[in-house]
């Protein structure tokens, strides 16, 4: 294992992954699997199963997982360095860029024609999540929580972190229980 | 405290989003547009639009650019850190048990309750999405550019990255 193969692995995987990080995971797959074999298969298989289980960005639980594992601390700091850095710079140095023109007209109707765009991507965005919610639960329970969710965080204005933490809970009960009793 | 604000604004949204760092982003446009007013919806919009359009992970784009403007450079690390570090310390720390634990269906039904969830919050950022645009470019355009859009993206599956800059294209043209 070579730290300068870590940096490529991540980060080119880093730089051809449109679509925000779920589309870097199949990248990365050829990296890790196919190309460096510090993973087969299976082991990466479910890594992406038990990081799914858990909250936050998806690509840099695995980069630090993957090369914490595969180069300690150092090979973890390595891989999120290579995943992160160079498209956040990437956005600040656009974005800075476009915003010394915000005031010219036509630079601000190009800031509102791109709304509607993002309102697609994150139409698609949200009937992905009710599909496999459909998928996960059958369309009853699906719905059920639909609904339930909107009414309490829209209508009543709950914070969705207490919605999330208290689902959290009731889910894990009895695996506590089990797990305690044993 | 400027670094404890960004800190908790992206600490809470990593902590909370089930389903990758684009389910996080309802939770961050909450803490940034409605709790700490660091920009407004329209912005935030951009920022995402833009964010969209460049390669690699979101959730670390939009903490490193908002860090970035509210923080500096020290802004920016603080971002990432709460956006990177809780999620992972957790995964490095639970891995052991939660292979040992893999098959138990109460491990796998926590990201099955939770998505339902996230379909809300990403359901109501499109409403808001719609409606920000129906104000600045009136209803016809927004259906307009709604449909052409999501023909390209979806029927056609023409890049992301390409139809954001033809949609910017046609606003710089359609502005001068």
């Amino acid at each position: 294992m070579r730290y300068s193969n870590v940096f490529m692995a991540f980060f080119r995987s880093g730089m051809l992954g449109f679509g925000g990080g779920p589309a870097v995971i199949p990248l990365l797959q050829k990296e890790v699997v196919e190309k460096y074999h510090w993973m087969n298969d299976d082991e990466f298989g479910d890594t992406i199963a038990l990081s799914n289980t858990m909250p936050g960005p998806i690509a840099t639980k695995l980069a630090g997982y993957i090369g914490y594992r595969i180069g300690g601390l150092w090979g973890l700091l390595v891989a999120l360095a290579a995943s992160v850095i160079p498209t956040v710079l990437l956005m600040v140095l656009l974005l800075g860029i476009l915003q010394n023109y915000k005031d010219v007209p036509w630079v601000q109707n190009m800031s509102q024609t791109v709304v509607p765009v993002v309102a697609v991507m994150l139409g698609v965005l949200t009937w992905n999540f009710v599909r496999q919610s459909q998928k996960a639960l059958g369309w009853g329970v699906a719905i059920f929580l639909i609904v339930t969710s909107a009414f309490l965080m829209e209508v009543i204005g709950i914070h969705p972190a207490i919605l999330i933490a208290v689902l959290i809970a009731v889910v894990l009960v009895p695996f506590i229980k089990r797990v305690v009793s044993k | 405290m400027i670094y404890w604000q960004i800190f908790l604004a992206f600490f809470i949204p990593g902590i909370l989003g089930y389903g990758g760092g684009p389910a996080s982003i309802p939770l961050v446009e909450e803490e940034v547009v409605n709790r700490y007013g660091w920009m407004s919806t329209q912005e935030f919009g951009e920022v995402l639009a833009l964010g969209n359009a460049l390669p690699g992970p979101i959730a670390t784009k939009m903490a490193g650019y908002i860090g970035y403007m509210e923080g500096g450079l020290f802004g920016a690390f603080v971002g990432l850190f709460s956006t990177i570090a809780p999620s992972l310390i957790l995964m490095l720390g639970l891995m052991a048990i939660l292979f040992k634990y893999k098959d138990s269906a109460e491990v796998k039904n926590i990201s099955k309750v939770v998505k339902p969830v996230i379909a809300v919050l990403i359901g109501f950022m499109t409403l808001q999405f719609i409606i920000e645009s129906q104000t600045s470019l009136g209803s016809i355009q927004t259906i307009a550019i709604m449909a052409l859009s999501y023909l390209m993206l979806e029927r056609l599956k023409v890049h992301p990255a390409a139809v954001i800059a033809l949609a910017l294209i046609y606003g710089a043209v359609t502005g001068i």
